[in-house]
């Protein structure tokens, strides 16, 4: 038979409890930013959804297959892929607390990314040139929202890279340090994940049909 | 073990060289194989093409996953892999529903359907 506790000893569990769950600072971030990642996620299904459903109206307009440079994407696509195997090496060296080392890798990130975005806006300043902006037909609308989203997050990786770059040169790899290249590792990642489906969807399939 | 180490053994799954060049390995040769089907046009069949250049798509997500974001059922006691699944299940149904109920609306009600007795 269990005996009924006091109400001084259901205080006491009570109370010993609140404290047994205390964690070390940061001991939650990744996941947290995990989470932060896949609401992410959804925004981006969200805008591929509307991709999919508006991708073919045109309005009499251009067809993707008269605008898009594919080869102009491949170079795109390949500067997104090095600026993430960049920034490996960067997490690599933080880890082994190589300070210049992951500090030249994380420029070098930065340049790629800086590449990227300059080919992005590059093909977005032709487009709207040639008449076909975002106003022209639902098909562009929704192409300059998914592809325009895309490009914000990687501005905004680029302007976290800069600071953590100064963060990392004040005070070298202190575990704050590491703990933040590691969410920048892992937004830096996923909009390479995020890219994937870019080029796939919107230009390769686009082009197809 | 050093101080970083430590502090975040438990919390931070991370690669390796070698891990991080076949990833890279792999997502050149998943890039290149549909962006080479589509400019070269290799394949006569467009549905086919469109089908294959998917799953590329698919399985280089999948390389991604394992090699460059280091996704595994075990960090944070599966918390993360919980929480994947999750968004991806709300993916699907916000992707296929959308297309779906879309392309129903599109079929069915083009304009003069209403007229027909």
């Amino acid at each position: 038979m269990t005996r009924m506790l006091t109400a001084a000893e259901v205080e006491a569990v009570a109370f010993h409890d609140l404290h047994e769950h205390e964690h070390a600072a940061g001991g939650s971030t990744m996941l947290g930013f995990w989470i932060y990642l896949m609401s992410d996620c959804l925004i981006f299904a969200v805008l591929f959804a509307m991709y999919g459903v508006l991708g073919a109206s045109y309005a009499g307009g251009p067809t993707p297959k008269e605008l898009f440079d594919l080869n102009l994407v491949a170079v795109n696509t390949s500067m997104l892929l090095l600026s993430s195997i960049t920034y490996g090496f960067a997490m690599l060296e933080a880890r082994r607390h190589r300070v210049a080392a992951a500090q030249v890798w994380l420029a070098i990130t930065g340049l790629f990314g800086l590449a990227f975005l300059g080919i992005e806006l590059f093909e977005f300043h032709h487009l709207i040139l040639e008449g076909a902006g975002p106003q022209r037909s639902a098909f562009l609308s929704s192409f300059f929202a998914l592809v325009g989203t895309h490009g914000l997050h990687v501005s905004v990786g680029i302007i976290w890279l800069a600071t953590l770059m100064v963060q990392v040169g004040k005070h070298g790899v202190v575990p704050a340090n590491y703990r933040r290249l590691n969410c920048l590792s892992l937004f830096w990642h996923f909009l390479d994940v995020v890219w994937i489906g870019v080029f796939t969807i919107v230009y390769l399939l686009s082009t197809l049909r | 073990m050093s101080t970083i180490d430590h502090a975040l053994a438990h919390e931070a799954p991370h690669g390796t060289l070698r891990e991080y060049l076949i990833g890279f390995g792999l997502s050149v040769v998943l890039t290149a194989i549909p962006f080479w089907l589509v400019m070269s046009g290799a394949l006569a069949s467009k549905q086919a093409t469109g089908f294959i250049i998917m799953g590329f798509a698919v399985v280089q997500i999948v390389v991604h996953m394992i090699y460059f974001l280091h996704m595994n059922a075990k960090s944070d006691e599966g918390w993360t892999m919980v929480a994947l699944v999750f968004t991806l299940i709300l993916v699907v149904i916000a992707l296929a529903g959308s297309l779906w109920i879309m392309h129903h609306l599109n079929t069915n009600m083009m304009p003069g359907m209403m007229q027909v007795p």
